[in-house]
């Protein structure tokens, strides 16, 4: 048995928030300079000439991309050998408070849906605990903006309905969503499972690395097949009309019911901020 | 084209759907619940934070400013919600409303009638935003964090015209344009 104390996962937490708001990483940010020398509208092209220069001033100056610096999500596996000495979700909320604060980040979650007064320290994040093998903790975490999360949803569709079923919803929620989620986005599409199961099979399918191939050669296909039909809806960068709205379809699957064809989809903005750590 | 507020009728007159525009002057930001409460001191007969004649609305919470700088990251957030609460504010006098993302065919029905315009900056470029910032100073609803508004002074705020007072419709054309694939109602 391991023992790691919870400070570790407050520290851990907090660095991986600082990093994720102000850094999207080199080779994404090259992914982005790509797409402006092959987007056919002009002022599309400018648009992502804009996301660029904004995304390298964020990185040289440690200032967060953008100003809604999110609701944090993180997944956290733990090892069935390690014993955490102190309380994992508080740990991870003191992290998030002291990236929060010195990041100078927005503190963006209301304490209650209803009467909408601020938390002032961007807590609590949510929060997803998996046991795994081994003693180690594996934190991912991501700030996650609230423009696309509006945008996202899930539907039950039924068996029948299958690939065009998916694809005619896909289509249907970015076109409609236009500059909305701020495209150009990565969209996570989460088939099976149930209700709840869709939709975190989505969320951790826009955590996914953009330049990852689906071990599943069906899904590989299908996730080409839809980033395709994507880009020509025309919504294009922020939705001001052009040819690169989706930078990849990521789609994670899971065994579901007889009666039932559960779809999420998990719209994630061009900010696209997740960090992965190892305890 | 370059403006500068507040913002004449002749002004608006002047602005195309696509049109790229450069704002210099006052403008305030306002979002979610600071539109709220100012349609609820409208319905009430209060005053209002600031005088709404010819003024520009940007709809954003930034993040707090670092030591020597005016401002944090301050790019738009989306413009829909603040469809319910934008009537009152024209009918104010408001003449200028700033966000990103397409609106109700309600509000540009009423966007027209009241002579205002809509335009958009790029959402998500809230680092480069924030350099076109001069000043800001938060005049009311302190209490609300991100979401109190705050009177700024910009040079040269980079954003498009989306919809104008003619009914022009920049998301709408542009879309079409590059659009090579059917699309259900």
């Amino acid at each position: 048995m391991r023992k790691i104390n919870s400070s570790l996962i407050t520290e851990e937490v907090k660095r991986l928030a600082l990093d994720a708001n102000c850094d999207l990483g080199e080779s994404f940010i090259d992914i982005l300079r790509k797409k402006i020398k092959e987007e056919k509208s002009n002022i599309g092209k400018n648009v992502l000439e804009q996301i660029v220069e904004n995304d390298e001033i964020a990185r040289t100056e440690k200032a967060p991309m953008c100003q809604d610096t999110g609701l944090v999500v993180c997944f956290v596996e733990v090892g069935y050998d390690v014993h955490i000495e102190g309380d994992l979700y508080e740990a991870i909320n003191q992290g998030v408070r002291e990236a929060y604060e010195e990041g100078f980040f927005r503190k963006s979650v209301v304490k209650h849906p209803l009467d909408r007064k601020n938390t002032q320290d961007n807590t609590p994040a949510i929060i997803h605990v998996k046991l795994v093998k081994g003693d180690k903790i594996k934190i991912t975490l991501a700030p996650k903006g609230g423009g696309s999360e509006n945008m996202s949803l899930v539907k039950m569709l039924t068996p029948a309905e299958g690939i065009e079923g998916i694809k005619k919803l896909v289509l249907h929620t970015i076109f409609y969503a236009g500059g909305k989620p701020c495209p150009p986005l990565i969209v996570g599409i989460g088939i099976g499972g149930n209700l709840e199961k869709s939709a975190l099979i989505a969320k951790e399918a826009i955590l996914r690395d953009v330049g990852d191939v689906n071990p599943d050669p069906i899904l590989a296909n299908l996730e080409k097949e839809i980033l395709d039909e994507i880009n020509q809806l025309g919504v294009g960068p922020m939705g001001f009309g052009g040819s690169t709205t989706a930078l990849a379809v990521k789609i994670n699957v899971y065994p579901c019911h007889i009666a039932s064809l559960p779809v999420a989809i998990n719209l994630q903005c061009h900010a696209s901020r997740h960090k992965m750590g190892v305890i | 084209m370059n403006f500068r507020t507040p913002i004449t009728q002749k002004d608006i007159e002047k602005m195309r759907a696509g049109d790229i525009v450069y704002l210099s002057g006052i403008i305030y930001t306002g979002r979610d619940q600071a539109h709220k409460k100012m349609v609820e001191a409208i319905l009430n007969k209060e005053d209002l934070p600031f005088d709404f004649e010819g003024q520009v609305i940007y709809y954003v919470g930034p993040t707090p400013a670092k030591e020597g700088r005016p401002i944090g990251s301050c790019g738009p957030t989306s413009s829909y919600r603040m469809d319910p609460f934008a009537l009152p504010l024209m009918k104010k006098g408001l003449k200028v409303m700033v966000g990103k993302g397409d609106r109700s065919d309600e509000f540009i029905k009423q966007m027209i009638e009241q002579k205002a315009v809509y335009l958009q900056a790029v959402g998500g470029a809230g680092a480069l935003l924030s350099k076109k910032v001069i000043s800001s100073q938060v005049i009311a609803y302190e209490e609300l964090g991100p979401e109190a508004i705050h009177k700024l002074e910009v040079d040269e705020f980079p954003m498009i015209v989306t919809y104008d007072m003619y009914g022009g419709n920049m998301v709408k054309d542009e879309v079409e344009k590059y659009r090579t694939i059917e699309i259900e109602k």
